[in-house]
């Protein structure tokens, strides 16, 4: 059942009425469901890629194909770009004028957009390298683990574009913030598995 | 294993003629090529008489308006479990083949050839567990809970429809494999190395890969469904301590559904990188390493099971309080020992291959674990006793059921317990022992399970009982045709005998073969009872008709509601102040009537139907289609069709529908005339003609 | 202070952790000052912070009784995922360990 007090930060639907307020409890919560299955999507991922990151069988390794300043790079614009999110749902949240709300979620799209084309980037260079992912297990492993993530980080993307259209289509209507909220808890997520896979995979890469 | 010349590879991929079973039969008419072939053809003429009786009724509009698009929980929990009864139709015939060739090729190469033997053992498990066993109960738990707690609706209807699409465009899937191409060898698990394209070249793995991979993220979503319902749409006052234990099953279910699907998703999927794009996760060579495979697979595996039991528990609880007349006996105890098994399951995954290599402490502790998880289910099975002593014991087929499962389903957990040893389980890991084990769990178990919840719940959702006689002749069929089919199988796997074996050389099994083979025809005849007693319970409906709601004198909220129940379950949602408010309403006289007018009515909101949904799945279904086939373009255009769907469906405002007041207060009181003017019946009349769903109230 | 105000200084402390954590992770390893355990172990540490300033600063997950559900759901996947990644790693490793050669 739900609180009377706001159950969710963000959410200020205004007079929209009790019904929604607990739809979008609802909504919220199931959505939350959604990204811990995701989790363990991620977890077990990583816990492949920790079994087979001594199977480079003679090719390729961390320590060869992993370089700190690139992953660095990225790690900043996908924490930059979680912090410009937050930006836009406190616009969302206190009604802001809507070109604000469309200027930060503009730039959390272009640094999404950027961390993609470094990550592409990357690939493209491991692949020049020799270091693909039918070239060894710890490769496969690390190409299914990180490359999920990108195609997370690509959905995303592709989400927020849906919903400027969706802003654009229906002002801030309660389906919209709603929707604008799971979004956001989407790409912050995001993020904390970006924090997993930097100290796991770049960082743990390059010690010793 | 047939690897076919590919026809026209532009427009239909890697399909031949050689894919076909009939061209198959006719250029190699063998007995088994020949059953093979009748299957498919079997396929094709169901779906076109399926098709033309839909024509000729003039059904299509009825069926796609009023069924398949609708967002309605009890629709959607009845067309899961359709599904649910196709699909063991098909897999208990499997069965019976499998039987009947163990039974014929003992020093003779039977009637199936290995490679047909093969694909059935990986169908028949594969449906049992994916199209049988979870579309019966999440059918099950989708009609039954939301009435249970006095909710409207599920928490996601849209998602509800997705996931049911999901799980019918897989099975799908498994039927067209019979038709066209053929299915995997490696059983249900699907090992590698054996399942990589290096060993299975052909279509069968990858039919299998897709079924299963677009199954469990149905099943997901059904869970994800299923626990925001119970956490968010709970009747007010409806605080957990007051729920009804199905409703606890069926919450913690979901939580095992959310967590443990992930691991069968990530397992197929990595294989299917595996064959299609050549990554190394498994494979024999270049870094693959087959044992992350099984572990990630029963990471998936051991919470399955109880994602396939605790349902069944759920509706043991229902039943045995029910036709005990009496209260459950330790209602905490058998919600901590619910929460219990739900933890647990997550720490006993090793004992599933203790023989793969890891050292004996290893072993030692999963072993430990397995044993300790069989003590909640003891509490269980104490508290159902003490529900039964000195209660009022009503031997309905749904309470036979009950019984039925309390002492079979025992004798399976001791064999469990002598499994969770590591130096047994050496001694009989894979042999026949094994599938007599988790048969007794899951026949007894789940089967009863579902049964019993079939015929309890039937009345609530068509308005008729089941026929009881032709009850009784399915459940003696379905109890002895278990003892005979599965309990030689124990002396056959202690003797060594290996599971999935096409042929037998040691003519000393010959006896316990027969007995078994004779169960699995006794099985089959339990089945045919059921349709039996659909068909007799429909055509007699008049005599049965239970409008009144309230059959067997029940305890949960949704015995309060009229049969069938209106779309949106209560006029007025119900407000709770104990754990059994229906029950407690009906007997006290002190209590408010439960069939009082209400003071006043409201609008209700409804989801409309939605073909959205329904493109979703099949949509789904194609692109895999696609995949396995090597139909790239398919795929694609599948791909975006779904995309675009969702955007649709994100990008519409008018998805509900309101009904006026005064048509719920028009409804709702035409039901409470009927109920005024039912005659109560006692509970030793339930299974009369008489009883017309008001049960006597007795001081 | 205003909600509003309130907010955008907990992005902002958010951020700016979240900024110093990745920082420090990255420069025990571009400038390594112990052993490779140690630094291995300092990086998860830091990781395991910075999530933890995630959760709280944007995602909003505190002890208050509106965002309870969220916490359960989020403390028991932790446990179901360590149980399954740890179990994974004994596991495969004990395996590596007894394969020949």
């Amino acid at each position: 059942m739900s609180e009377p007090e706001l159950a969710h930060a963000g959410l200020n639907l205004g007079n929209t009425g009790a019904l929604t307020q607990d739809q979008a409890e609802n909504a919220i919560f199931g959505f939350w469901i959604f990204l811990m299955s995701d989790a363990v999507i991620f977890a077990l991922l990583f816990a492949t890629y920790g079994t087979m990151i001594a199977s480079t069988v003679g090719g390729p390794t961390p320590a060869s194909e992993f370089k700190l300043l690139p992953a660095f790079v990225e790690t900043l614009l996908l924490l930059t770009s979680s912090a410009t999110f937050g930006r836009a749902t406190i616009a969302m949240k206190y009604d802001e004028p809507r070109r604000v709300l469309f200027g930060w979620l503009g730039t959390t799209l272009g640094l999404g957009l950027v961390f993609l084309a470094l990550e592409a980037n990357d690939f493209a260079t491991m692949f020049a390298h020799g270091a693909y992912p039918m070239r060894s297990g710890f490769l496969s492993s690390f190409f299914a683990l990180v490359g999920l993530h990108g195609l997370h980080v690509a959905v995303a993307c592709f989400w927020l574009v849906v919903m400027v259209a969706q802003v654009c289509a229906y002002g801030l209507d309660a389906r919209v913030r709603i929707n604008l909220l799971r979004l956001g808890l989407f790409w912050h997520l995001l993020d904390i598995v970006w924090i997993a896979i930097f100290s796991v995979v770049y960082l743990q890469g390059n010690i010793g | 294993m047939t690897v076919s010349v590919p026809l026209w590879p532009a427009m239909l991929g890697r399909f031949g003629w050689q894919d076909l079973p009939f061209v198959r039969a006719w250029e190699n008419p063998t007995i088994s090529e020949i059953i093979g072939a009748f299957a498919g053809a079997l396929v094709v003429v169901g779906a076109v008489v399926v098709a033309a009786l839909l024509t000729r009724y003039g059904k299509w509009r009825y069926l796609w308006t009023e069924w398949l698009t609708s967002l309605d929980h009890k629709k959607i929990g009845i067309m899961y479990i359709v599904v649910a009864f196709v699909m063991l139709s098909r897999a208990l015939v499997e069965a019976v083949l499998m039987r009947m060739q163990q039974a014929v090729a003992i020093e003779n190469p039977g009637f199936l050839s290995p490679d047909h033997f093969g694909q059935l053992f990986s169908t028949h498990g594969s449906i049992m567990i994916f199209f049988m066993a979870m579309p019966f109960l999440t059918g099950m738990i989708n009609y039954v809970l939301p009435l249970q707690i006095g909710a409207r609706d599920m928490a996601f209807p849209w998602a509800n429809s997705i996931a049911l699409w999901l799980m019918i465009g897989a099975a799908g899937l498994m039927m067209a494999s019979l038709v066209v191409g053929e299915f995997s060898t490696g059983g249900w698990s699907g090992y590698p190395p054996y399942t990589e394209r290096a060993f299975s070249p052909g279509v069968g793995v990858d039919y299998w890969i897709w079924a299963v991979a677009l199954g469990s993220v149905g099943s997901t979503m059904a869970g994800i469904n299923i626990a925001c319902t119970v956490y968010k749409l709970r009747a007010p006052g409806m605080r957990f301590m007051r729920m009804q234990m199905f409703a606890w099953t069926s919450l913690c279910t979901s939580i095992l559904m959310i967590f443990a699907m992930p691991p069968l998703t990530v397992a197929t999927l990595l294989l299917a990188l595996d064959r299609y794009l050549g990554f190394h996760f498994f494979t024999n060579d270049l870094g693959g390493n087959m044992m992350n495979y099984a572990n990630m697979f029963w990471l998936f595996g051991h919470p399955e099971v109880y994602i396939l039991i605790l349902p069944a528990f759920g509706v043991y609880s229902e039943v045995v309080s029910t036709f005990s007349t009496k209260d459950l006996y330790g209602y905490t105890s058998l919600v901590i020992a619910t929460m219990a098994i739900a933890v647990l399951s997550f720490t006993v995954w090793v004992h599933h291959f203790f023989t793969m290599g890891q050292s004996a402490n290893v072993n030692a502790a999963f072993g430990i674990a397995t044993m300790t998880i069989g003590v909640p289910t003891g509490v269980k099975i104490y508290d159902w006793i003490w529900t039964m002593f000195r209660g009022e014991v009503r031997f309905t087929v749904p309470m036979l059921y009950a019984l039925a499962f309390m002492m079979t389903f025992v004798l399976g957990g001791f064999t469990g317990i002598i499994l969770a040893m590591p130096p047994l389980d050496y001694l009989v890991h894979n042999t026949l022992f094994l599938v007599a084990h988790f048969h007794n769990m899951l026949i007894p178990g789940l089967l009863y399970g579902m049964l019993a919840g079939y015929q309890y719940w039937f009345p609530k959702a068509f308005g008729f009982r089941l026929d009881e006689r032709w009850g009784r002749i399915a459940f003696t069929c379905w109890v002895v045709g278990f003892y005979l089919a599965f309990f030689p199988l124990y002396v056959l796997g202690a003797s060594g005998m290996a599971r999935r074996t096409q042929a037998i050389f040691e003519p000393s099994f010959r006896p316990w073969l027969y007995v078994a083979g004779v169960g699995a025809f006794v099985l089959l005849a339990a089945l045919t009872s059921l349709g039996i007693q659909l068909w007799v319970s429909i055509r007699d409906r008049a005599k049965t008709r239970a409008e009144a709601g309230d059959p067997w004198d029940g305890r949960g909220l949704e015995w309060s509601v009229s049969a069938p129940p209106p779309e949106y379950n209560f006029a007025v949602l119900p407000l709770i102040d104990g754990r059994n408010p229906f029950y407690d309403h009906k007997h006290d006289k002190g209590q408010p009537d439960p069939y009082a007018s209400p003071a006043a009515y409201e609008d209700i909101v409804v989801p409309k139907g939605s073909a959205t949904s329904v493109v979703i799945g099949l949509a789904a279904a194609v692109a895999a289609f696609g995949l396995i086939w090597e139909i790239w373009g398919l795929t694609i255009v599948a791909l975006q069709v779904i995309v675009a769907a969702v955007v649709l469906r994100s990008l519409g405002r008018d998805q509900h529908r309101t009904i006026p007041a005064a048509e719920v207060a028009r409804e709702h009181e035409a039901w409470l005339t009927r109920v005024r003017a039912t005659p109560a019946i006692p509970r030793q009349l339930e299974t009369a003609g008489v009883n017309r769903g008001l049960a006597e109230i007795v001081a | 202070m205003s909600d509003r105000t309130r907010e955008l200084r907990t992005y902002a402390i958010g951020y700016g952790l979240s900024l110093v954590l990745t920082v420090a992770a990255f420069a025990m390893v571009r400038w390594p000052s112990f052993g490779a355990r140690e630094i291995f172990g300092g990086v998860l540490a830091l990781g395991l912070v910075q999530m933890a300033v995630q959760f709280r600063c944007f995602l909003h997950i505190s002890l208050k009784r509106s965002s309870r559900h969220d916490l359960q759901l989020i403390l028991f996947s932790t446990l179901i995922i360590a149980l399954m990644v740890s179990g994974t790693l004994v596991i495969l490793f004990n395996l590596r360990g007894r394969m020949m050669g």
